[in-house]
């Protein structure tokens, strides 16, 4: 795909999705999705309304459901292992169109794949509609450890740098004919990983260097704040509490 | 690998979300110990790195293609602690940034990848590195043993918490035979890789090997007499030596050459798996293979295409084939790895 | 404009003896002496490899002397006078993306002033003035890598603007710049008011921005003097892998 591709979640948008600060967000699709993990799997319901909640985050958002779609082919090889659960899976066997399956192996693949994908999805709503330095200024705001902060920023801010540096090492080798077929080529690539790791470190130094040439002394400057009312709190706050409500109520009922 | 919700049941997912969480404390401040206020710019650099060399597909034996977990590689290159950074920060962005791996499950995508990697790879690393003489050999053979073991080792922690809190109701063995039969194959990837890649740094810049430092030549004037040598003044502070909680030499050897031999049969039974061949369609060993060829499948760009998807079936017939291995050699990891942990703790 | 020394004469850089090898053994300087005065605008020229970059690394104390010592006006580059020395050197690095780190133009431009204590609506002020200067006012809440080089490279001299230096260290200015944001760039330097040193190859624009050149051979200072007398000595050139572009004469470029 393109160089641009480590930006493409998000979808820049000014909808009240996109409004609300960050630090709502994040603590919203956590809420959300660990609401989801706790509910019930036999609560079909409970997911439908899931399912529906999602919706109206994503049409609030104006997230097309085609980019939602397209980006949860990451959630595939999980999908892959769910589908073989019921016929690896232990216990009461039901014959479905002549194949032996695990009855609990298919609400074992029916958990994992539910949760997953609900999962997956609010990630997916949270990415589209957080800008990358915001989503940083937002886990600052929520007291995550500064430095890991620090870290994620600069890994964001560099991760197109070598990206760009490996592609165009990829393409010098491959425009001098080179094919990674076996083991054999591995060196070829080692060294290019190799190279790949000195550039970076150099310029992490380099980096290093520029910012003490500027006066960092260790602490980044906080040179944007982002504050969040009450209001938005609570407006946040609706999609993991309904979530939760279901929850509570699908574990009461069942 | 990376875990998505619903696959752990709620308190195991919040447990290794403790887990991790410590983990990372800890080493955030080993790591500020070690590189002071070089630490966020230079780990958020090894970060971007480690999130590149991921795209970057090797091909493996049999056909296969995988990635570098990166994990044992961070580790000798750049030091434990700032490696489980990295290695956790990679993890984070992945989880929030593309949606990749469960917001729940991070505590375990980062206990697995970053936490055990890194660990487990520096402690083996050690252990060869102290035993032999200070050499460029002892820095490649150990690299390779490090991340031949690590890879291994986290796929066994994953059937732990799976045997803990797993949501699926698989045959424990089956899970260990199959994450340990594919990881050993993957190990085996892993240690090449990561080898050729510190040897190559070793060779160009020695001083950069976390794992490996060189010695610096003294400084010369050169004035209307000729050249003159000056004594250098100590600039740079000494690395700190590592604290000595290292794993008990001894097991540790005992599990190393388990691991070798397991992998040595299983290389060997792979170009020879005919039979297995049903065997693993038959138990869906396919669905932890497949994550390494797919997780790439939006970046295939930066990967070398063509090489995974043809030969998919050959490889998975030797990775089932490796399983079955692994199963005898397994039971002596799990408690080589139940001793290390308990350590941990301790 | 800055506290220092204020006679007509007054010293703005100040290199004696300087010598430095790198971690992996290679020696870079080999005892450096040179001295620049406020309001000079300076090219330090060299091949590929004499040192010039390791040079620019000791003028604000990123590298430390193995040998010898560099004042700031006045001011000797050490351990605890680090903190002022780096405010009082502004160092343009030669790739921008080295340069810009931060998430946005804004941010990158704040960075330097905010270290200082700078906040709030003075901070803004610097951030705008600084901006304005480059003529990037108008980029500033875009992230670094959406701008061109030629932005780019603006945006790093302004960051170092923004801290109010007492002089200007640019490493290589004129590299991988397009001829069009070749020129605005010399536009803006030739109106800035400070000291500057420029490292370059690039002989045709030392003669266009620097009265007086350095060359700096094998680690050590080789020549000095006015820049157009030093480009007119073709021998000197040449004995220091130094070359004009075909076909230009200094003496054409009457000033």
């Amino acid at each position: 795909m393109s160089a641009g591709h480590h930006h493409a979640l998000y979808l820049p948008g000014d909808t009240p999705v996109h409004r609300l600060p960050p630090q709502c967000k994040l603590i919203a699709a956590m809420g959300f999705a660990v609401a989801v993990v706790a509910t019930p799997r036999e609560a079909w319901g409970a997911f439908g309304l899931d399912v529906l909640l999602l919706a109206v985050v994503a049409a609030v958002g104006r997230i097309p459901p085609a980019l939602v779609l397209r980006r949860m082919v990451v959630e595939v090889p999980f999908v892959l292992f769910a589908v073989a659960i019921p016929f690896i899976g232990l216990g009461e066997r039901i014959e479905v169109l002549g194949v032996s399956l695990s009855l609990p192996g298919l609400w074992a693949a029916w958990n994992i794949l539910a949760k997953a994908t609900l999962g997956v999805v609010a990630s997916i709503l949270l990415a589209a509609t957080t800008e990358p330095r915001m989503m940083l200024l937002g886990a600052e705001r929520l007291r995550l450890p500064a430095l890991l902060v620090q870290i994620a920023m600069f890994m964001l801010r560099y991760m197109s740098v070598i990206l760009d540096q490996a592609r165009r090492m990829r393409i010098a080798r491959e425009s001098r004919g080179f094919v990674a077929r076996d083991i054999r080529q591995a060196p070829v690539l080692a060294r290019s990983a190799g190279a790949l790791f000195i550039r970076s470190y150099e310029r992490g130094e380099r980096v290093h260097l520029a910012m003490l040439s500027r006066g960092y002394t260790g602490q980044m400057p906080v040179i944007d704040d982002l504050p969040a009312s009450w209001r938005q709190w609570s407006a946040a706050a609706v999609l993991p509490a309904l979530a939760l409500m279901t929850a509570v109520v699908a574990r009461s009922l069942a | 690998m990376h875990v998505p919700d619903g696959f752990f049941n709620v308190p195991v997912s919040a447990g290794a979300g403790v887990v991790a969480a410590a983990g990372v404390a800890v080493c955030l401040r080993r790591a500020r110990q070690e590189l002071d206020d070089r630490t966020a710019p230079m780990a958020g650099l090894v970060a971007a790195f480690i999130f590149a060399v991921q795209m970057l597909n090797f091909p493996v034996a049999a056909g296969t293609s995988g990635h570098l977990l990166g994990g044992a590689l961070a580790a000798i290159l750049v030091g434990p602690a700032t490696a489980v950074l990295c290695v956790a920060v990679v993890l984070l962005v992945q989880g929030f940034f593309f949606a990749d791996g469960g917001l729940t499950a991070l505590g375990v995508n980062i206990t697995l990848m970053a936490i055990v990697t890194s660990l487990v790879g520096w402690a083996v690393f050690r252990l060869v590195s102290r035993s032999a003489p200070r050499s460029r050999t002892a820095v490649i053979v150990g690299s390779f043993l490090a991340a031949l073991v690590s890879v291994p080792t986290s796929a066994l922690v994953f059937t732990a918490l799976f045997w803990l809190g797993g949501t699926a109701p698989i045959e424990l063995s089956s899970v260990a035979a199959a994450m340990g039969g594919v990881h050993v194959l993957i190990g085996l990837g892993e240690a090449l890789i990561t080898a050729l890649t510190v040897s190559s740094v070793l060779a160009v810049r020695p001083d950069l090997v976390y794992g490996a430092r060189g010695l610096a030549a003294p400084l010369v004037l050169r004035t209307a007499d000729g050249e003159v040598a000056v004594e250098k003044p100590a600039t740079e502070p000494a690395t700190p030596p590592a604290p000595k909680r290292g794993p008990r030499p001894i097991l540790l050897g005992g599990g190393l050459v388990a691991l070798l031999l397991a992998g040595v049969v299983s290389f060997y039974a792979s170009s020879a798996p005919d039979g297995l061949n049903k065997v693993a369609a038959d138990k869906g060993f396919n669905a932890y293979e497949r994550p390494h060829d797919l997780e790439n499948g939006p970046l295939a760009g930066y990967g070398v295409s063509g090489v995974e998807d043809e030969r998919l079936s050959g490889g998975l017939a030797g990775i089932a084939g490796v399983g079955i291995t692994v199963l005898v050699g397994g039971a002596i990891f799990f408690t080589v790895r139940r001793r290390r942990q308990d350590k941990a703790v301790a | 404009m800055t506290p220092g020394s204020d006679s007509g004469t007054a010293v703005s850089l100040q290199v004696s003896g300087l010598a430095y090898a790198y971690p992996d053994g290679t020696q870079a300087l080999f005892g450096v002496d040179l001295t620049i005065t406020r309001g000079e605008r300076v090219a330090l020229l060299g091949p590929n490899g004499a040192g010039k970059t390791t040079l620019v690394m000791h003028l604000n104390g990123i590298l430390t002397a193995g040998h010898g010592t560099v004042e700031v006006a006045g001011l000797p580059v050490r351990a605890d006078t680090l903190r002022e020395i780096r405010r009082r050197v502004g160092l343009v690095f030669q790739d921008p993306d080295d340069q810009l780190f931060m998430p946005t133009v804004r941010e990158d431009v704040a960075f330097g002033p905010a270290n200082l204590g700078v906040r709030g609506a003075d901070l803004e002020r610097r951030v705008t003035h600084a901006l304005d200067r480059v003529g990037m006012l108008e980029a500033a809440n875009r992230p670094p890598h959406h701008l061109s080089f030629g932005q780019r490279r603006r945006v790093a001299v302004a960051t170092v603007l923004a801290m109010e230096p007492e002089i200007l260290v640019l490493d290589e200015p004129s590299s991988n710049l397009d001829p069009a944001s070749r020129r605005e760039l010399a536009q803006i330097l030739k109106n800035l008011d400070v000291t500057v040193l420029m490292v370059t190859h690039d002989l045709p624009y030392a003669l266009e921005l620097c009265e007086r050149s350095l060359i700096l051979s094998q680690g050590v200072i080789a020549a000095d003097g006015a820049t157009r007398s030093l480009l007119a000595d073709d021998e000197l050139l040449a004995a220091h892998r130094l070359e004009l572009p075909y076909g230009f004469a200094p003496s054409a470029h009457p000033r």
